[in-house]
């Protein structure tokens, strides 16, 4: 089996099941009749132009926003205004941001702990091991002791991907994770991004690097206008895409 | 054609700054002979220093501790040589009546209390202040207020443990009720009902029998005998004490969900905010009598307690919102997307920060709060000022008037100023930003 046929391979397990979803911002209509299926294991790659909805759509996957219409299912757990059935599935979704949203108070190792501690009722002393073990994984474990505004924006982001991890979430969803990024720390963000991939994650990227959805994703979804336009393996996404609206905004980002 | 092509072959090292950047001499140009203007107001700024100290110093050093009236002060000047009206202060007046004016008309013979409450306070303070200090004296902080309580105003120790004994029993009534019921707004529910049924119902039989079993007593002080300095701390400490709990609740409340939880809140506030301290305190002595049952005497002391920490809360409310609303959205997300629930989140996450961003509006609300006190001689009640001018009143002392607002001026700039420092010791402490 070729690498390329390896990253396609996915479990037909659903993950995350989502059904004529529609959400507004008072009178704007911002997603529209959205239908995704999503496969465990799966790496997915949303694109878009700005204000296309796609990043209020994986924040309506752990209910960060709050969708009008449609179902959303994660894990087999109905999102509702049922605040228990939130909490589970926030529980078992991880989120990192394009801001990282780091707790500034707290040192690298209590943000680690912190989740587990509260949320899963982990003595300290695993929960400081399991904080430990996954920043050693990010590769910054000499940082523990220090605050998140004395490192740098990738160390932050590394952190913030370590904390989520420390909730042993089964998927995680990544908004924009390398925008606020200076492009010499874009690769250390997107390696750990991969290395996640590689085991095995449940992983939604909202991202405009599109080498890394080349490389690791196995689907390609193109959002505009509230919409899903076209989605396909990476391969055929970027070498035929078949929609106008795809062209031109593959044109657009990677004409220069 | 010019040839712009060019490759460092050695990185530059650093060098020292020039002596105009540096040192004394650095100092005093950058900050008071930065230019001519600079210059010229640095002079005239040292002309007025110079001669306001002239005129008060020589005030000030007057050998007049002793003397027993103004005229004796008077006198003593007069032998000096020094005439005028601003020949020198008459400090007798201060060694005659800084107990009057520290602790109102507290009976001379139990002045120890009140001491011992205050050296009793710092104990109790000082594990809320300082992180270095053992966080078990914790337990000694929340029994301070009810032992400050039977220090100051006497009688039977076992009347403030059986208030206290209330609490207790609510911190029961919570574990208890929410263990066998399942559900936490009865135990809130039960939390709130049993304290308030033990001390309207239970308090005063429970307390006085006892009493009658194990008498431990202090003789009773009357409220219209404490006054001075001990009245403005009194007041001003409970004011600052739960004014801040009540302002996070207010300001937790005006932004919730739930409409009913909201309005009550900004209606409180903006009640609150819009009317003058001196109408509430006016409030508490007179009106508040005809809400109670007839035949009640509730203190008045207490009445201006409760109505002060009100007055502050609404302001501590806004301070703490404007505190929230400083804090960017993705804090909250970040809590919420981690599966912390509100109160969690809040505890952990959000009041941490936005009590920090408040600390500076805080400590201006406790330090208003505190020189408001003074205003609670509207109601009879003997603060520092109304002392001062009682003291006035005596013969011996008619018209001092700098000595006694002075010394009641620095009494108060001790206070405010050693709160001030306290709260930039606090910032610098939990800057953990940019560190």
């Amino acid at each position: 089996m070729t690498t390329a046929q390896k990253q396609l391979q996915v479990s037909d397990e659903v993950a995350i099941q989502i059904n004529k979803m529609n959400k507004w911002y008072g009178a704007f209509h911002v997603l529209r009749d959205i239908d995704l299926t999503v496969y465990r294991g799966e790496r997915i790659v949303i694109a878009g132009p700005s204000g296309s909805g796609k990043s209020t759509l994986i924040r309506c996957i752990n209910a960060l926003e709050e969708h009008q219409e449609g179902s959303i299912e994660v894990d087999g757990t109905l999102l509702s205004s049922d605040l228990k059935n939130i909490d589970t599935i926030r529980s078992e979704v991880g989120m990192c941001f394009q801001h990282f949203n780091l707790f500034p108070h707290l040192t690298i190792l209590e943000n680690c702990m912190l989740a587990p501690v509260w949320v899963r009722k982990i003595p300290q002393k695993e929960a400081r091991e399991t904080a430990m073990h996954f920043l050693e994984k990010v590769k910054i474990p000499d940082q523990a002791d220090k605050y998140p505004g004395q490192l740098s924006g990738g160390q932050q982001q590394r952190v913030a991907i370590a904390r989520s991890l420390c909730m042993k979430p089964r998927i995680m969803l990544f908004d924009e994770p390398t925008s606020a990024l200076d492009p010499e720390m874009i690769k250390e963000v997107l390696d750990t991004m991969v290395e996640l991939a590689e085991e095995g994650m449940t992983m939604i990227c909202v991202t405009h690097e599109m080498g890394f959805a080349r490389k690791v994703a196995n689907r390609v979804i193109f959002m505009d206008a509230g919409q899903i336009v076209e989605q396909n393996e990476p391969g055929e996404f970027f070498d035929n895409p078949q929609s106008e609206r795809t062209k031109l905004f593959l044109s657009q980002i990677l004409g220069h | 054609m010019p040839d712009f092509s060019y490759v460092r072959s050695e990185m530059l090292p650093e060098k020292a700054p020039p002596k105009s950047e540096v040192g004394i001499y650095g100092w005093l140009r950058t900050n008071l002979f930065s230019s001519v203007t600079n210059s010229i107001l640095t002079v005239v700024a040292l002309y007025f220093v110079v001669s306001l100290l002239r005129g008060v110093l020589p005030w000030a050093f007057s050998p007049t501790w002793g003397a027993e009236s103004l005229s004796d002060c008077r006198g003593i000047l007069h032998e000096l040589g020094r005439e005028g009206h601003f020949a020198g202060a008459c400090w007798g007046v201060i060694r005659e009546r800084w107990t009057q004016l520290l602790f109102g008309f507290y009976p001379i013979e139990a002045l120890w209390r009140p001491l011992v409450a205050f050296i009793l306070l710092g104990v109790a303070m000082a594990p809320v202040l300082f992180t270095s200090v053992p966080k078990k004296l914790l337990w000694f902080s929340a029994v301070f207020p009810f032992l400050c309580f039977w220090l100051i105003w006497g009688g039977s120790i076992w009347f403030p443990l059986a208030i206290f004994a209330g609490l207790l029993l609510a911190g029961v009534a919570f574990i208890l009720v929410t263990r066998y019921s399942g559900s936490t707004l009865v135990g809130v529910i039960a939390t709130m009902l049993v304290p308030v049924l033990w001390w309207i119902f239970f308090t005063d039989p429970v307390s006085s029998a006892v009493h009658f079993v194990l008498p431990i007593s202090l003789e009773q002080v009357e409220s219209q005998n404490i006054g001075g300095f001990l009245l403005a701390v009194l007041i001003g400490l409970t004011g600052v004490t739960l004014s801040l709990p009540l302002g996070v609740i207010l300001a937790l409340g005006r932004q919730s969900d739930l409409p009913l939880l909201k309005y009550s809140c900004v209606a409180f506030i903006e009640f609150i905010r819009g009317v003058p301290l001196i109408t509430l305190l006016f409030v508490a002595s007179t009106l508040l009598n005809y809400f109670m049952p007839p035949g009640t005497n509730f203190d008045l002391v207490l009445r201006v307690m409760i109505m002060v920490t009100l007055f502050a809360s609404a302001y501590m409310a806004e301070v703490i919102r404007g505190g929230l609303a400083a804090l960017p959205t993705g804090q909250y997300e970040a809590a919420d997307s981690l599966g912390l629930n509100y109160w969690t989140a809040q505890r952990l996450i959000i009041m941490p920060q936005a009590l920090k961003i408040s600390i500076p509006g805080i400590v201006s609300t406790f330090i208003g709060l505190f020189k408001d006190t003074t205003l609670v001689g509207i109601v009879g009640l003997f603060d520092p000022i109304l002392l001062s001018t009682n003291i006035r009143a005596d013969q011996a002392w008619n018209g001092v008037l700098w000595e006694l607002y002075g010394f009641i001026g620095l009494v108060f700039f001790i206070f405010c100023f050693s709160m001030s420092r306290y709260s930039m010791y606090l910032e610098r402490k939990l800057a953990t930003g940019h560190r």
